[in-house]
Order: C-alpha cells, then sequence, then structure tokens
C-alpha cells in the first residue's frame, strides 16, 4: 500500500544540478534514515517525497500511482522548525487535525465528532508525554516538547509514510535519546513507512532498518554544480542483527564526520 | 559525613568574609549606555518630563504675551482653553442648537471608522488573496503597487467631482488612502508565512479555503492589527483635510473653520481632543490584539 518506488529521480534548479539517477525501492514499514554531507539533496529528496518539490526528471510513485505534486495527508511531516502551529495550544494543534481533515466548510468539527476528537487528542498528549503542557501555546514549549507534539500531531493525521526532516537536529543529546525511544515506540505502534533525514550517523543506525547514503559520484573542478547526488551506498539492518561499528565507520566516512565516536555510541545506545 | 559538613560550613563562612571584604555584591562600574537599565520610577520621570518641558515652556510664553496685550488670541491661557472648551461642549449653539463638539467628534469618528473599517476589510480579503494565491497575485499585485504610490490628496477633487461633496466622497478619501499599504503589508505577511506551516497544514488535510480560515487568518490577525494602528494617523490625516474643503461639521471643519477668528483658544483644545481620541482608539486596539491573538503576545517576564 505505502511502497515507494523511485526510478531515475533528477532535480535541478536552473543550471545547478542537485539530484541524479536516483533509483530506490522503500517497503512498506521500512524506517528509511538518509544521510549525506551538508547540501547533498538528501532534503531536497524529502522535499519530493512530501510533494512540495517536483522533480525535474524521473518517476516517483507512492503506493497505487505517480505522486501527486502537492502535499497530501498521505504522507505525514515532522520539520525541524516551524512544525507547530505558533497561534494554537498544544491540545488545540492537536484538534487542529480532525478539523482539517472533516470540518467542512468552517474547518471546525462540532457536537459529539468534537468531543470524540478531544478525547482523541488528549490521549495523544498523554501519550507524547504532554498532558501538563495542554493549554500552552509552543512559544512556551521547549524544543523537544514542541517536536514532541509535532510528531504527535502529524501520527494523528494517520499518514501512510512519515517523513522526518531532521527532527531532532536542535534537540540536546539527553533529550535526543528520548525523542528516539518515543520515535521507535510510536512507529512500531503504527507501522508506517518512515523516511528520516538526519545529521546524526549515529541517530540514522540507531532508528533505520536501511540507511541511505546520498553523495556526488562525478566531479566537474570547473563547474562544481554540473553533477547531482545519487545513493552511493544502500545499507539493509536487520532489527536483531544491529550494525556493526565497521559499517558506522564506513558510513561515516563517506558523509566526512568527525565524530565518529560519539556516533558508535549513539548507535550502542 | 560529619567531618564534610563542617567543611561545608566552613567554606561558607569563607565565601560570607569574602562578600564581606567586598563590601559589595555588585561592583562600581559604569555601564555602556546600552545596558544601563531605567528603574521603574525613571522610566515614568522619563517619560513625563518632555510634556512638562512642553507645557512650561507654553505657559510661560503664554503668560508674557498675556501681561503685555490681555486681548492677545495667538497664545491663549489654559483658562480661556477650558471655558471655550467647555462652552462647546455643554452649551448648545444659538443657531443650530446643537452641542457642538459632540456633534463634531460623532461626525468625524463615523467617517474616521468608516473609511478605516472599508480600508480593513479590504486589505483583509485582498492582501490574504493576493499573498495566498499564485494566480491572484499574478493578477493583482503589479496593479496594487502602483496604486500605492499615487497620493490619495491628488484623487480628492475627482472624488468630490464624482461623489458630490457628501459622506461617500470623504469616507472614499479615508479608504483609498490607508488601504493600498495595508493591502501591501498583509500581502507580506502572508507571504513570509513559513512554508513549512502551509505545507504540514495540507499533509494533515487542509485545503485552501480551510487553511485560510485556521492558519493564514489567525496568523495575520495580530499584523492586521497594527497595520490598523498605524494607519489612524494617515486616516485623521486624508479626514481632516477632507473635512477642511467641504463640511458643515466634523472637528477638522471646525479648526478650519474658527482660524478665520484667530481663536486659538478653540484650535488647540481641538488638537488636544483629537489627539486623546487617538490616543484611545490606540490602546482599544492594543487590547484588541491582545485578547484576538494572545500567543503572539507572550508575558514578559518580570
Amino acid at each position: 500500500m505505502s511502497r515507494v518506488v523511485v526510478r531515475g529521480l533528477e532535480k535541478s534548479y536552473g543550471d545547478a544540478r542537485v539530484l541524479e539517477r536516483v533509483n530506490v525501492t522503500v517497503e512498506a514499514g521500512e524506517f528509511l534514515s538518509l544521510v549525506g554531507a551538508s547540501g547533498c539533496g538528501k532534503s531536497t529528496f524529502l522535499r519530493i517525497l512530501l510533494g512540495q518539490e517536483q522533480q525535474s526528471g524521473g518517476v516517483v510513485i507512492v503506493g497505487d500511482g505517480p505522486i501527486v505534486p502537492e502535499p497530501t495527508p498521505q504522507r505525514g511531516i515532522v520539520f525541524q522548525r516551524y512544525s507547530v502551529f505558533p497561534h494554537l495550544t498544544a491540545i488545540q494543534n492537536l484538534l487542529l487535525v480532525e478539523d482539517f481533515r472533516s470540518g467542512g466548510p468552517f474547518g471546525r468539527v462540532f457536537g459529539a465528532r468534537r468531543r470524540s476528537a478531544r478525547q482523541e487528542a488528549e490521549a495523544m498528549l498523554e501519550r507524547v508525554g504532554l498532558a501538563h503542557a495542554r493549554d500552552l501555546y509552543p512559544a512556551s514549549l521547549s524544543g523537544g516538547m514542541q517536536q514532541r507534539l509535532a510528531i504527535a500531531q502529524t501520527l494523528l493525521g494517520r499518514p501512510q509514510i512519515l517523513l522526518l526532516d531532521e527532527p531532532f537536529g536542535a534537540l540536546d543529546p539527553g533529550i535526543r535519546v528520548e525523542m528516539h525511544e518515543l520515535l521507535t515506540e510510536l512507529w512500531t505502534e503504527h507501522g508506517m513507512t518512515v523516511v528520516m533525514v538526519t545529521h546524526d550517523i549515529g541517530e540514522a543506525f540507531k532508528l533505520g532498518t536501511r540507511v541511505l547514503v546520498f553523495d556526488k559520484v562525478r566531479h566537474d573542478p570547473q563547474f562544481p554544480s554540473a553533477y547531482g547526488a545519487t545513493i552511493t551506498y544502500d545499507l539493509k539492518l536487520d532489527r536483531k542483527n544491529r550494525a556493526s561499528s565497521q559499517d558506522v565507520a564506513k558510513v561515516a566516512a563517506m558523509v566526512g564526520t568527525t565524530r565518529l565516536d560519539s556516533a558508535i555510541a549513539t548507535t550502542a545506545s | 559525613m560529619l567531618a564534610r559538613g563542617i567543611g561545608a560550613v566552613n567554606a561558607g563562612q569563607h565565601a560570607g568574609q569574602e562578600i564581606a571584604r567586598a563590601g559589595l555584591t555588585r561592583p562600581k562600574v559604569r555601564l555602556r549606555l546600552i545596558n544601563a537599565r531605567v528603574s521603574r520610577g525613571g522610566a515614568l520621570f522619563l517619560g513625563v518630563l518632555p510634556f512638562l518641558v512642553v507645557a512650561a515652556t507654553y505657559l510661560i510664553a503664554s503668560g508674557k504675551r498675556l501681561a503685555a496685550n490681555p486681548a492677545d488670541k495667538l497664545l491663549p491661557s489654559p483658562a480661556q482653553m477650558w471655558s471655550a472648551f467647555l462652552d462647546l461642549a455643554t452649551i448648545p449653539d444659538k443657531r443650530s442648537g446643537d452641542l457642538i463638539l459632540w456633534v463634531d467628534t460623532y461626525a468625524s469618528l463615523v467617517r474616521l471608522f468608516s473609511g478605516v473599517g472599508v480600508a480593513t476589510l479590504v486589505a483583509l480579503s485582498l492582501g490574504i488573496a493576493i499573498g495566498f494565491i499564485p494566480r491572484v497575485q499574478a493578477f493583482l499585485l503589479p496593479f496594487i503597487t502602483v496604486i500605492c504610490v499615487i497620493p490619495p490628496l491628488a484623487l480628492l477633487p475627482i472624488l468630490f467631482i464624482t461623489l458630490g461633496l457628501g459622506e461617500t466622497a470623504k469616507i472614499t478619501l479615508i479608504a483609498l488612502g490607508v488601504a493600498p499599504v495595508m493591502v501591501r503589508d498583509i500581502t507580506t505577511r502572508v507571504m513570509e508565512l513559513p512554508t513549512e506551516l502551509v505545507a504540514k497544514a495540507q499533509t494533515l488535510g487542509g485545503n485552501s479555503w480551510t487553511m485560510v480560515l485556521r492558519l493564514v487568518l489567525p496568523q495575520v490577525m495580530p499584523r492586521l492589527i497594527n497595520c490598523v494602528r498605524l494607519a489612524l494617523g494617515p486616516a485623521w490625516l486624508f479626514l481632516i483635510a477632507a473635512e477642511a474643503i467641504a463640511s458643515t461639521e466634523g472637528l477638522g471643519y471646525r479648526i478650519f473653520l474658527v482660524r478665520r477668528y484667530l481663536s486659538m483658544d478653540v484650535i488647540l483644545p481641538y488638537v488636544a481632543w483629537i489627539t486623546t481620541l487617538a490616543v484611545i482608539t490606540d490602546w482599544l486596539l492594543v487590547r484588541l490584539s491582545q485578547a484576538v491573538s494572545p500567543w503572539a503576545h507572550p508575558v514578559e517576564a518580570k
């Protein structure tokens, strides 16, 4: 149902090519981690999957047909920043999901449907540990709480595919570990396909069932933007048999990270 | 355990001695101008000072002129101004039987708020449409940008010719005068909405219309109210200009009418009255913004 097939994907901005020859098949229920150096196009790839941007060439098939070139409820998203609505309190942010989904011309559900939406929202707040922050605006929530709210909101939309764009990039290491646990639990409960972009190699290995590395294979010294990045490494991980530190080291070398020790430590945590 | 406890006490005493030796908990240094905070009383004093200076200057100048010539009309004394103001507010006009101040105030405020109200509605609907819908943007943005640079007062004769000298022309002038800038401001604000929020709203199932209702409208509300606050300045300008040229009542009309008799004792209180009305309106709009968009006004930590 929520399988993603990408064939010969290309993306250019004017003369500058960002992605080229990207081929990948994502099975339903996989947890994909995308890593790569800054500016290698992994976020662009995610935005194409989201429908926020359109590919310049190639085919993207999501579920049964070609991708709809605009964001739809089929694919949920959690961004690093601006991931919740600042003008709504925590509970209102979650109620908004039902309001948008079946609120009709007023964008708001009433009566029995509102009560059931409220129950669902309260349960979800409880689930992500934000029951105490129910009536606070996002501005008074910490970064970690905002991201928890964002994930809760996205999951209430019941997407088939969950897209995460460096969702924990701005969080403290301790909070990050908490978020990893929460995300893994929710993924196990809901079983949707996840595609996560991250800078943190350790996080990629710890959470993902498959790690994709984006990098450029062709270089033109006279015109660096002539060639785009593609998938240079595709590593399937087994839930029982986790990645070895050699794998982590190999990917870290490809991405060019300098904090190999911390990456291995995160994977092990 | 005990030894450690004693040590801690000793350390505490030691620190206390150090503090005592230093004499002060705050070093006596001259802070940079940008870091020197103002106390509450200081802020009140500094805030009131300019008003006092202006008032004192006026009183001295007025006193000198009146001492030289008791019939002087240019700088009337506060008592003269107050009695003139009170006459206008409480004694019915001999000819029409109206309480002039209130008739003027009512007429002017109706014009002002009608004009600004129309402009606000236009700014809200056009601003959101232009900022949110690419087709409307391509269609109207260049037009609005050009309209913005037309001096509204240059349109006044055209309005008087086409719409007559009645209320419609004055209200239209105010609306035309402030609306284009407001439309542009709201458009900019809508275009500044983070693309992340718009993308997220779509993934939650929002369509163009429900996103306007639940995302764009609440997000532009604080900006819209701020926009109205800023627009009220020019709106008063256009109101007084229109009233000065063609009117039979209104605050601007009265000022320009009594100018012929050098009645500074009426003009100055009227200016003060207009200022008071403007300040009250502004204050009400701030409160409105706080009530409508509490999220945009986080409580400041004291």
